[in-house]
């Protein structure tokens, strides 16, 4: 809890400063789209929270991204598929992958890095096999469906600006994996196994078929992200569509509460940890003339991020400690 | 009386939630051979590895020939004569035994390792500990007593005058272990100071002048060469009478629970187990380190499944391939490895609680919060776990408390067969009585007990009937009646064993 609201109250002051710095940070438009960002990276960063919280990682996300961002108009205008046969296949593709993932790595016992380190190279390879390393897009069709990333849904009793379309995906994402992770027996069981998967494993969990459920819904998210991306931006390069998304993912979930060690994480603070990096990205653009350093800003307030975290977590369990000693040497 | 070679006074060392050593003192003469004894948990390992540089107290002091030292790694410790020899021994069985012999000091010759000069050296202190192998034989190669002796002659080749050893035999023949014996008296006879950590009361009666006890970190008391009895070393251990302290009450059993039969573990494939475990009884397993008992429970639990044999649980029979199928059959398993295989230490003691039961007490897949809240009270309450909290993170909690979690998780499931892995390692005397009686209480309520422990006194005192493991086979199946520390150890050790097996 304190963990976000410590994130959230960072969240505030970047965003204020930047609104002082820059006039255009709070116009509608700028706004608009850092929101819907917002939403987008939100959802991919929702899934790698899971296998996070397993102890695992997940670095091929911004190639599932890219598979199914220049496959859906690929299928659509290239193969000329029906609309729900493409949602369909790209959706199972990204399923499939997660399965692959968790498969090799519960029966395996391949490191989850190597894994997905591959699956990066993998999959983007693919992507740019088969649209030939040509830019990929919708042109001027498809208006309905990309209505799902594009569209706006105006909010009652605020003017100039409106919701953007995905955070509905966001929402039903966001509610139904909070609901996952804290109130079904499955959530507990990655929590558990997160932080020690061998006694999970001693109490009877079956650890493997959780560690799949995680990459299946990383891998899963991961490609609804990719699709409301290409809906959003209209066309894909396959060289670079969603390159370093997956870090992205990663810093957001980690400045949001998840240990890389595994065991520990919010929806909540995921969320926020993802609005976060959207906001330094824009601040960057806005305020600086260097787009080139936005890297180098944002890995450095990661690492103070972590490295706060760690301080304030090492004090509460010397606290802790002596505490549960007081209370066990007075009994 | 000469004075003391190494005299340690007032020593304290806490770790979180734990006071290991409260002001403990202990004196060791030149050529003298001290025993120290307690039970797990008592503070022996924490004050070994004080007095090797491994640990710092947090007071107290050490002096050596009457001199103020500070002791603050392992390479100062080293120097002043002072050498610990672990229970698992700390040789890198990739390289040669020279290589083990002057690891971190090897001599150079133009910069590059002197080979040559290195294993004439490692001649010489191979010697002198009686080992007759090459020095430039591979370290794997060699048997554990075998590996035992280059740890002392790599002690020595840095003129150790103080040799630590802590639980020496524990993986040793008894061939082995006599050789050991050996070469101890014949350092003792050379100047070299000996502290000598063992269970086995009877090693300590015949190598031990003189016996140091300790008991919940502190000095319980000490004992001078014709004091040292078995009688007098348990009492001082336990700090009462055996007959109280093991609260076992024999009862007749019931049916027979679970039904091993021909049963082949991964590890010893070759080796067929059969026995049976009858409701209401409790049966030890001994054995030495590697004898199989810990890969049989594993076996049982699914943890490691069985290639071979069949196993029935009340008639039923079963072949557990994961630990859910084994829970479903109603086994639990109280693991060897609290903190790793036991307990999830950053969890509540509520969700360390429940996680087994869980599954039972879902409503279609969402969790029983009150369910959950019910089954923690009713366990801190009736296993007594001292916990400030159900939301205590367990790792707060000391040893014996952790281990009535790992208990009150299974008991949640009322499990027909009860299967414990060393159950009282490293927790205090107190904590060890009450999972004796907890113990006790189950088996009276019909419990199938099975029970793994180097402990060779809660074997004696708690078992009903015991099983005896050397080498993965079962060399012997003891009455109540027949149990002694004697009979237990001519099984676990003797290879006689091998020709009535076959």
């Amino acid at each position: 809890m304190r963990k976000i609201l410590g994130i959230t109250a960072l969240l505030f002051v970047v965003c204020v400063l930047t609104a002082l710095a820059s006039d255009s940070f709070l116009s509608g438009y700028n706004l608009e789209n850092l929101v819907r960002r917002t939403a987008l990276f939100g959802i991919i960063s929702i899934g790698v929270a899971f296998v996070i919280v397993t102890g695992g990682i997940d670095l091929s996300i911004g190639s599932v991204v890219c598979l199914v961002g220049c496959g859906l108009p690929w299928l659509l205008t290239t193969q000329n598929w029906s609309v729900p046969a493409a949602v369909a296949a790209v959706g199972a593709v990204s399923l499939g992958i997660g399965l692959f993932h968790g498969l090799l790595i519960t029966k395996l016992r391949l490191p989850p890095f190597v894994v997905t380190l591959c699956g990066l190279l993998l999959y983007r390879g693919i992507a740019r096999g088969f649209t030939r390393d040509q830019t990929v897009g919708f042109g001027s069709g498809y208006k309905e469906l990309r209505a799902l990333a594009t569209g706006e849904i105006p909010l009652p009793f605020i003017s100039g600006f409106s919701l953007p379309a995905p955070w509905i995906f966001l929402l039903v994402v966001a509610i139904s994996a909070a609901i996952l992770l804290n109130r079904t027996i499955y959530g507990r069981y990655l929590l558990a196994l997160g932080r020690n998967e061998e006694a999970a494993r001693y109490s009877g969990i079956n650890t493997d078929r959780m560690v799949i459920l995680a990459y299946v819904i990383s891998s899963g998210l991961a490609g609804l992200g990719g699709l409301l991306f290409v809906l959003d931006v209209n066309s894909a390069q396959p060289v670079d569509f969603g390159n370093f998304y997956e870090l992205y993912a990663i810093a957001a979930a980690v400045l949001g509460g998840c240990s890389l060690r595994g065991g520990e994480g919010t929806i909540v603070g995921v969320i926020v940890g993802a609005a976060l990096m959207q906001v330094l990205r824009n601040m960057i653009t806005l305020v600086t003339t260097h787009n080139n350093i936005e890297f180098a800003i944002i890995g450095a307030v990661i690492l103070l991020g972590v490295i706060a975290d760690e301080l304030v977590k090492r004090y509460a369990v010397r606290r802790r400690a002596a505490r549960a000693f007081a209370a066990e040497t007075h009994s | 009386m000469t004075a003391p070679l190494l005299e340690a006074s007032g020593l304290t060392k806490s770790f979180p939630g734990v006071r290991a050593l409260k002001g403990v003192r202990l004196t060791l003469s030149r050529g003298e051979v001290l025993a120290v004894i307690g039970e797990n948990g008592a503070g022996k390992s924490t004050l070994m590895k004080i007095l090797a540089g491994v640990q710092h107290p947090d007071s107290g002091e050490i002096r050596l020939d009457q001199q103020r030292v500070e002791i603050l790694s392992v390479l100062q410790a080293l120097h002043h004569g002072i050498a610990l020899i672990h229970q698992e021994l700390n040789l890198a069985d990739n390289l040669d035994v020279a290589a083990n012999i002057f690891l971190g000091r090897e001599h150079l010759r133009h910069g590059l390792i002197d080979t040559r000069r290195l294993r004439q050296e490692a001649r010489t202190h191979l010697a002198a500990v009686g080992l007759d192998v090459d020095p430039a034989t591979r370290v794997s190669t060699l048997s554990l007593g075998q590996q035992q002796l280059v740890e002392i002659a790599k002690a020595l080749s840095v003129n150790a005058r103080v040799l630590i050893m802590d639980e020496p035999t524990s993986s040793l023949s008894s061939s082995e272990a006599a050789n050991l014996f050996r070469v101890i008296r014949d350092l003792r006879s050379r100047g070299v100071s000996i502290i000598y950590i063992s269970h086995r009361l009877g090693e300590v009666k015949e190598l031990a002048d003189r016996v140091t006890v300790l008991r919940d970190g502190e000095n319980a008391g000490d004992l001078a060469k014709s004091e040292i009895h078995h009688a007098a070393m348990v009492r001082l251990m336990v700090g009462r009478d055996l007959s109280q302290f093991y609260a076992h009450t024999p009862h007749p059993p019931g049916p027979v629970v679970l039904e091993v039969d021909q049963l082949r573990t991964a590890a010893h494939p070759r080796h067929p187990l059969s026995f049976q475990v009858r409701a209401g009884e409790i049966v030890g397993v001994a054995g030495l380190i590697g004898a199989g008992r810990t890969e049989l429970l594993a076996a049982l639990f699914g943890v490691t499944p069985a290639v071979g044999g069949t196993l029935r649980v009340a008639g039923q029979e079963i072949s557990p391939q994961s630990p859910q199928d084994a829970i479903a059959a109603g086994l639990a398993l109280v693991p060897e490895d609290r903190k790793r295989q036991g307990v999830i230490l950053a969890m509540a003691v509520r969700d360390n609680l429940s996680l087994a039961s869980l599954r039972r007490d879902q409503k279609r897949g969402f969790l029983n919060r009150s369910r959950e809240r019910h089954l923690a009270q009713e366990m801190i309450r009736d296993l007594r776990i001292k916990t400030p909290s159900e939301q205590q993170p367990v790792q707060f909690l000391s040893g014996g408390n952790q281990q009535k979690v790992v208990l009150g998780k299974w008991l949640a499931l009322r499990p027909r067969v009860l299967l414990l892995d060393e159950p009282t390692r490293g927790i205090d005397v107190g904590a060890k009585h009450e999972i004796y009686r907890l113990m006790e209480d189950l088996s009276r309520a019909g419990v199938a007990i099975l029970f793994v422990s180097s402990e060779l006194e809660e074997i004696l005192g708690l078992s009903d009937r015991a099983l005896v493991l050397h080498e993965g086979r079962i060399t012997g199946e003891l009455p109540r009646s027949a149990l002694s520390e004697e009979s237990v150890l001519h099984l676990a050790t003797d290879t006689l064993a091998e020709s009535v097996a076959s």
